[in-house]
């Protein structure tokens, strides 16, 4: 899944002397990676395969353009209506408010943490950003729900009251969820640009602001980028935030203070009910999770190409 | 993380099967003498109920604490719906049906036609309550129209003074009930006429604390779910008095069990086939329903029935008993 821990090299499997393959323990191990490095690859195609059937099922009852054009989605209501544009709608806005959190806290952390602050400071503080990433998004989710909720409503003037359920409140707390991802992997990136370059740009009398931004910050591109577009796969895909803090009302909408629900919220709220299988009902939630599929694997294919382009190789 | 949802679901609704077996001998034992009797020999077999989704959680806790007793007997409780059930039941594929209404008449016939004696057992009663915001000082009764007017299929009611000139500019937000529930199904079919049918720019929910976080949360917020889970929460929300055509009444224990809480409350039924009584699982299973009404009821969160409808039921299965005998 890291992008940024790309380096293999092919000649690996032949031991340091070349006489690695004489020793059958040797084979054994090899086999073992070889089957742990599988099992990533054999349970998306696991998924795929699972995801595949009921959604051509699904496209046999509903039609492709009612599925994207109707901007109504009710599909275990009476008439039912399979219009999947609010739950498209309310999963990007939510990335969005998540974004526009998470992009600016995370970079401005990875940039200190790696140009200002003291080795001292570093030790501490990037493993304590670390465990920002390990609390389990269900106690975010209700931070979400019991603090920021009640706070924006405390704080906001009357005629911006969020409802209890919003999205503002879910997107936030998604943004501080994912800081760890875009800072620690960002940081990573900025700490392996070579010394030679900030000594250079030092020698020339830069200040430590402008050897960060434009020395550090460009050189370290590719890894910066693709934190970004794991931290926005990793919102779209966000589950427990969403599903208690943001309501489960599927209305087209753009305002941030309204409750809404996002294609994951959808097949939380679906699959935790008691759907029959076979069901048309069931086969949306395959639907939705094919579709929310389709945009995180463009997402990492799109964050694959960003840093193929933005790598810059030194040495 | 969905699957994760649905392991949490599936640990909650076999945490509540362990509480109500917990519960279950005391009270078991102190049920009928017969009873006692049938228990003690071990009976085998299946027994098919069918019919309302709205009783089925009833049946089905029955089934539960009625397996403590007879493991070997398997309980199936389908929910092809009110009407499925006796088309089912008439037709001679099932040994119980459940109704959330009474039998009709045509239904009658079709049992008739094919020699299906059986006996109309009231179980349990169920009410709904709807429920506002605790400040909500304006709200103090709502007619089934009012209702309605809230939730009909494409309503674009969005505030509380459009429901009533004399009510606040306050926005109007709604909670309510999941498609899944049975809560769902009835008060679509109460209020807008026809069970399935509701607007769907809501937040619904199959989990009740939700609606209570909604509406407790949202000064303009109104929800509606059993009036068991009401009373649980009563120091959060305030219940609104429902004016079905006689008057305004609150919903109490006591409205549903005399049926003055009207439309939101009803009696709910099963019907058991005289022939099946015949087979010795399926009389265990019949009388363990009748002598343990109240624990089900209670553990279905449903309202127990009143003396009257105590003394009815024990007179039904008697009569049942009679028929299956002669």
């Amino acid at each position: 899944m890291s992008p940024t821990g790309t380096a293999s090299s092919p000649a690996a499997p032949k031991g340091p002397l070349g006489r690695a393959r004489s020793r059958y323990g040797e084979r054994t191990v090899q086999v073992v990676l070889v089957a742990a490095a599988l099992v990533s690859v054999a349970t998306t195609a696991g998924i795929v395969v699972s995801l595949v059937p009921p959604t051509v099922e699904f496209f046999e009852a509903v039609s492709v353009a009612e599925f994207f054009t109707s901007t109504q989605w009710a599909p275990l209501f009476e008439p039912p209506a399979y219009g999947v544009l609010p739950l498209i709608a309310a999963t990007f806005l939510i990335t969005v408010i998540a974004i526009v959190v998470a992009i600016p806290l995370g970079l401005g952390a990875a940039l200190y943490l790696s140009e200002y602050a003291h080795a001292r400071t570093r030790k501490i503080f990037k493993p304590v950003l670390e465990v920002l990433a390990g609390v389990p998004t269900v106690v975010y989710g209700f931070f979400a729900l019991r603090f920021v909720t009640p706070a924006l409503q405390a704080y906001l003037p009357a005629g911006l009251q969020p409802d209890i359920f919003n999205a503002l409140s879910a997107g936030l707390v998604m943004g501080v969820m994912i800081v760890p991802t875009v800072a620690s992997l960002s940081e990573d990136a900025m700490s392996a640009v070579p010394r030679g370059l900030r000594d250079g740009a030092y020698a020339l009398g830069s200040s430590t602001r402008l050897v960060a931004v434009r020395v550090v910050l460009p050189a370290a591109l590719s890894g910066v980028v693709a934190s970004f577009v794991l931290a926005i796969s990793r919102a779209i895909g966000e589950t427990m935030i969403v599903a208690i803090a943001s309501g489960n009302k599927p209305a087209l909408s753009f305002n941030p203070l309204d409750a809404m629900q996002t294609m994951t919220g959808f097949i939380a709220q679906a699959g935790s009910g008691d759907l029959p299988t076979a069901s048309l009902d069931y086969k949306t939630i395959f639907a939705v999770g094919a579709l929310l599929f389709l945009i995180t694997f463009a997402m990492n294919f799109i964050s694959a190409r960003l840093v193929r382009r933005f790598r810059e190789v030194y040495e | 993380m969905a699957r994760a949802l649905l392991a949490v679901a599936v640990c909650a609704v076999a945490l509540a099967a362990c509480g109500g077996n917990n519960q279950n001998p005391g009270t078991a034992t102190g049920g009928e003498a017969t009873g006692g009797a049938t228990a003690a020999k071990e009976l085998a077999g299946d027994v098919k109920v069918d019919g309302s989704s709205t009783v089925a959680p009833l049946s089905t806790a029955a089934a539960e604490l009625f397996a403590e007793q007879q493991a070997k007997v398997r309980v199936t409780v389908g929910t092809s719906g009110t009407g499925g059930g006796f088309e089912k039941f008439c037709n001679g594929e099932t040994d119980i049906s459940n109704a959330s209404r009474p039998i009709k008449d045509e239904e009658k016939a079709a049992c008739q036609a094919k020699n299906i004696a059986y006996e109309e057992f009231s179980v349990a009663n169920d009410a709904l309550t709807v429920v506002v915001h605790k400040d909500n000082t304006w709200a103090t009764c709502l007619t089934v129209d009012q209702l309605k007017k809230m939730w009909e299929p494409g309503s674009k009611v969005n505030n509380w003074n459009q429901i009533d000139s004399k009510f606040p500019n306050e926005p109007l937000k709604l909670f309510g009930a999941g498609t899944d529930s049975g809560t769902f199904d009835y008060f679509t079919d109460v209020i807008n006429g026809e069970e399935g049918k509701s607007r769907t720019d809501y937040s619904p929910s199959e989990d009740d604390n939700v609606t209570v976080q909604g509406v407790a949360g949202s000064k303009g917020g109104l929800g509606y779910f059993g009036f068991s889970y009401f009373e649980e929460n009563a120091d959060k929300l305030k219940a609104v008095q429902v004016d079905g055509g006689d008057g305004c009444v609150g919903p109490s224990v006591q409205a549903a069990q005399d049926g003055t809480y009207k439309p939101l409350s009803r009696p709910l039924f099963i019907y058991p086939k005289a022939e099946s009584l015949k087979r010795p699982e399926v009389l265990a299973f019949v009388e363990y329903y009748v002598a343990n009404h109240k624990q089900i009821a209670e553990d279905a969160k449903f309202i127990p029935l009143n003396a009257q409808q105590e003394t009815e039921l024990k007179a039904a299965l008697d009569k049942l008993k009679a028929q299956a005998g002669g």
